[in-house]
Parts: structure tokens; C-alpha cells; sequence
């Protein structure tokens, strides 16, 4: 089954090809898969190495001269490990670029936490200007990058994963689509988590929202489809709560109630598999079921 | 020595303490302020080819000031040069004045990057290079000024290793000198970059003629860095 990591390289390809505004940054992680788009555009597609610090800061110095830079690599290297340089070489500089992450929270299990960045989205959070996409499928991964690669200089991250929904959804940057509609309450599954947010309501009468895009959020899209039952389960493939607050912001004048399920903060130490991990998080099917029906009766 | 002007009789060297007399409050750095004057004011008196006229031009010379501690040096020249006005100097480090005590790219005419956390310049020249290579323009030059100490941060290393083996050969690098990295750098500063494959100099940085000399030294094929060394800071 093809990857979004497989599709990324495939569209940035293409993209380099045709637009000479965009660029390239990597750090060894992903390099092989970018072979024939460095061979035909060597000035633009940049390997500096294993050197994260500096892969940000080329990326925002590339960014300096006017280029639309995509930088890549894991979310644990891509975003905490040069994490002053993504606050200060990119958004402190006013500069543009994206940012495409792969292994997310729990992608290789067996790599242990050095390999897991559960944290991401929520330290992106303590900055100003970020887009983030989550896309559950390799289609939609596409839909979003050639978004985010031709949407001028504004900061995107955009976050694969090995975790994937079975079918792609008609997403639209930036809007919650609706997937199931009900009358006890809302369920919000971002990115791969609507597969097994789907198998968790199933009887219940619920509504079911899918965001492929986190940041900024649907605050509108939340608002009308929660209607006058305004309880709100969110599903993220990352720290548990971190769309939390924007949920309440988004229901700050209603009575209302959230409760964030995702990964947990604690460290796990287990190895394994994906869906080893999925089920000792209580994000599979049946653990999901379980808290949404608890807490929306 | 050719000078800007700004209206009234151009500015020269020696006005430069006068200018920078205007800006109190951060005398804590102020060694770290002076130790740069020389260099910044032979770099964008005799070297660089951007002006107040050319600051958008895609074409102009690069300069990134990465070690922003200090930079009432940089103001004083910026001035100089036209970049600034001198009435806006007194205002320094005040809420409303565009010169903080680390400068900002989006307020300062004039500065390329902002900066204040060392260790940033450094790989914000070398993807600054690697854009205008990209984008055909070789001719620009780009230069970066690092202190000694700052040199301590790893985030240089990356790129001095980096900009080597590329052969970023329109990167330049000031590292000043002034003796205040807490231990020291065994070997020479310039060592770092020589063993990297970068052109090196290490001249007496309060010595124009040498600076000069130093920074239009040739270089074909490989990044270039001049250890400008003053009075140790203790």
C-alpha cells in the first residue's frame, strides 16, 4: 500500500520540475527517495547532512532570497531538535516555508522514543502563523502539499504518517468535512484517525467531523455542526488535548464540554508495532468506543 | 575613504564613537559593540555593494550580523552609510524605537537578519548563498559576522562543515576575536574553518588596510572566513 512519505517524493518531483520558485532541504532522512530530483535540479534540492540546526537555517536562508523552501525529515528532528531555529530562523525572520514531517508519534514503535515527536503539533502551537495538515491518505497528502508549495511564503507543516485511513477524503485545506452527522455529539478524527473513529461510532449517533487540517482551526465548521449539543470528543494522532483549546475557543460562549483523547504524555516503553501502540493508547477501535460513548451518553 | 551621505557633511570614521555615544543602556555590551567597529566599517565602506538605494535589490551584497550582541557598532555604521537616521539613535532599546538591544530584520533599514541567539547566522548565510546560486545570481557576495565565543554554539560547526565541502564559494565569514570564549580555542580559530576546506585569513582587526586586504583576498572555489582579532575582552 503506498505511503504519504511515497507520495511526497513523487509530487515534489513533479513540482520541482515545473516551479523554480521552490526548493528543497534535507538532512540524509529521505535522501534516496530524492535521487532524480537532484540529479535534474542540483541547486535546489540541498542534503545538508545529518545537521538539523542547519537544515532549518538554510531553509530560512534560501527562504531570504525569495525561493519556496520545503524542508524534510522526521517530526523528532524537524521540529524539537532545531526547535530555536524554527521559532527564529523562520518565523522570528518573517520568512516562509514548509515543513514536511514523517514517523510522527508512533510510526516505527520499534525505534523507541528518540523516533517519536507526540509533541509537535502542540509546541507549533506556542508560535504564531502556523498551518498544519494531517492529512489520513496519501491523496490527501497531495492535496495539501501542492496547497501548502503554492501558497506564497506562509509557514506550513505538514505532517505524514505510516498510519493511514483505507479511503481519501474530498479534504479542503483548512475546513472540517463532515463525514457522519448525529444528534448526541460530536467526534473530530484528524487525519489517520478517522478509520478507527469511524469503526468506534458505528451504531451511535453521533456526529463525526474529519480534519486533514488542525491549524488554523475550523472554528465555524466546529461551531455549526456542533449545534445545540455542543460536547466535543477530539481524536488526535499526536498528544492527547492538544486541539483542545482551540476547540473551547471555538464554543467559548456556549455551555459546553471537550475532552481531547491522542497519545498520552507519559513515556510508553514499549516497542512493537503500530497497532500495538494504537490499542495501549486506547486509540484503536474498541478503546476509542469505550471513552466517546462514556463521555457522550 | 569614501563616505555616504545623508544631507549634511558625510559621515566618516571617526564619527562613528560620536554616533554611538547616542545609544546608552546596554553598556554591558559594550566591548562586544566595539570590537566589531573596524570591521563593520571597512566591510560597508570599501567591500560591500549595497546601499540605502540597493536594500531590495536582489543583486546586492549580503551582510548578516549573527553575533547581534552589542550592535550599537552596526546602528552607528548603518547610519553612516544612510540605512538609519541619527535622530533615531537616542531612542535605543525605548518600546517604540526600531533599535533594540539584539536587532530586528523587520525594523532595522537595512539589517538582513535578525538576531541576538547565537549560533544563527552562520546557517542563514550559507542557505542565503545556496538561494542566489540557485536563482543564477553568483556575482552577490554574502557575509556573516560571528565573535569567537559565539563560535562556541554547534549550529556554526554544522554549517562551517557544511559550506566546505559545497564549496560555497560567495560565503564569507567575520569571526571577531576577542578572546571571549570561556575555554579558549586550542589550534586557532581559523584552523576550524582552514581543516574544512575554507580559504582563511587571521589579520589584526583593528588594522583597515589588513581588513581590506583580508576580505578581497581571492578565493575561487571556496568560502572564506577572516579571523579580525582585537583586545582581548578581559
Amino acid at each position: 500500500m503506498e505511503t504519504m512519505r511515497e507520495r511526497f517524493a513523487a509530487v515534489t518531483t513533479e513540482l520541482l520540475d515545473h516551479d523554480p520558485r521552490l526548493a528543497l532541504v534535507l538532512a540524509d532522512i529521505g535522501a534516496d527517495s530524492f535521487r532524480p530530483a537532484a540529479a535534474r535540479h542540483p541547486d535546489r534540492v540541498v542534503n545538508v547532512g545529518i545537521r538539523e540546526q542547519l537544515q532549518i537555517g538554510v531553509t530560512a536562508g534560501l527562504a531570504l532570497t525569495g525561493l519556496r523552501p520545503i524542508a524534510h525529515t522526521f517530526a523528532s528532528f524537524l521540529i524539537e531538535r532545531p526547535w530555536e531555529q524554527v521559532k527564529l530562523d523562520l518565523v522570528h525572520q518573517g520568512v516562509g516555508a514548509v515543513l514536511v514531517s514523517a514517523a510522527g508519534s508512533y510510526d516505527w514503535p520499534a525505534g523507541g522514543r528518540t523516533h517519536m515527536a507526540p509533541g509537535d503539533v502542540a509546541l507549533l502551537d506556542t508560535l504564531p502563523g502556523w498551518t498544519v495538515h494531517v492529512p489520513g491518505h496519501p491523496d490527501e497528502a497531495e492535496t495539501l502539499l501542492r496547497h501548502a508549495a503554492a501558497d506564497g511564503d506562509s509557514l506550513v507543516y505538514l505532517r505524514l504518517s505510516a498510519h493511514r485511513n483505507d479511503t481519501a477524503r474530498p479534504v479542503e485545506p483548512g475546513r472540517l468535512l463532515s463525514v457522519r452527522t448525529g444528534r448526541r455529539g460530536t467526534v473530530v478524527a484528524v487525519g489517520p484517525m478517522l478509520d478507527a473513529v469511524l469503526e468506534a461510532t458505528e451504531g451511535l449517533d453521533l456526529t463525526v467531523l474529519y480534519a486533514a487540517t488542525v491549524r488554523p482551526f475550523d472554528a465555524a465548521g466546529l461551531r455549526a455542526a456542533a449545534g445545540d449539543r455542543p460536547d466535543v470528543v477530539l481524536v488526535e494522532p499526536y498528544l492527547a488535548g492538544t486541539s483542545a483549546g482551540a476547540a473551547h475557543d471555538a464554543l467559548a460562549d456556549l455551555p459546553h464540554r471537550v475532552l481531547g483523547l491522542g497519545v498520552p504524555r507519559e513515556e510508553h516503553r514499549h516497542y512493537g508495532s503500530i497497532p500495538e501502540h494504537l490499542a495501549a493508547y486506547g486509540l484503536d477501535g474498541a478503546g476509542l468506543r469505550a471513552r466517546i460513548a462514556a463521555f457522550l451518553r | 575613504m569614501t563616505t555616504a551621505t545623508t544631507g549634511r557633511r558625510p559621515y566618516g570614521f571617526a564619527d562613528l564613537p560620536a554616533l554611538m555615544a547616542l545609544m546608552t543602556g546596554d553598556e554591558k555590551h559594550g566591548p562586544a559593540a566595539t570590537s566589531t567597529l573596524d570591521a563593520l566599517w571597512v566591510l560597508y565602506d570599501r567591500v560591500l555593494r549595497v546601499g540605502p538605494d540597493t536594500a531590495d535589490d536582489p543583486a546586492r551584497d549580503r551582510f548578516l550580523l549573527s553575533k547581534g550582541h552589542g550592535p550599537m557598532a552596526y546602528y552607528a555604521v548603518l547610519t553612516a552609510k544612510g540605512f538609519l537616521d541619527e535622530a533615531v539613535l537616542p531612542g535605543f532599546g525605548g518600546y517604540h524605537s526600531p533599535l533594540g538591544h539584539h536587532p530586528d530584520r523587520l525594523l532595522v533599514p537595512g539589517a538582513e537578519i535578525a538576531s541576538g541567539s547565537l549560533g544563527h547566522g552562520l546557517p542563514l548565510a550559507a542557505g542565503t548563498a545556496l538561494g542566489l546560486r540557485a536563482q543564477g545570481l553568483t556575482d552577490p557576495a554574502v557575509w556573516v559576522l560571528i565573535g569567537d565565543a559565539e563560535l562556541d554554539e554547534g549550529s556554526n560547526h554544522e554549517a562551517i562543515a557544511f559550506a566546505g565541502a559545497a564549496g560555497l564559494d560567495r560565503l564569507h565569514t567575520v569571526v571577531i576575536d576577542n578572546s571571549s570564549a570561556t575555554h579558549g580555542w586550542r589550534g586557532g580559530i581559523q584552523a576550524r574553518f582552514a581543516v574544512e576546506g575554507w580559504s582563511t585569513a587571521t589579520v589584526d582587526g583593528r588594522d583597515h588596510e589588513a581588513l581590506h586586504a583580508a576580505f578581497t583576498a581571492p578565493h575561487p572555489g571556496r568560502p572564506h572566513a577572516v579571523v579580525a582579532r582585537v583586545e582581548p575582552k578581559n
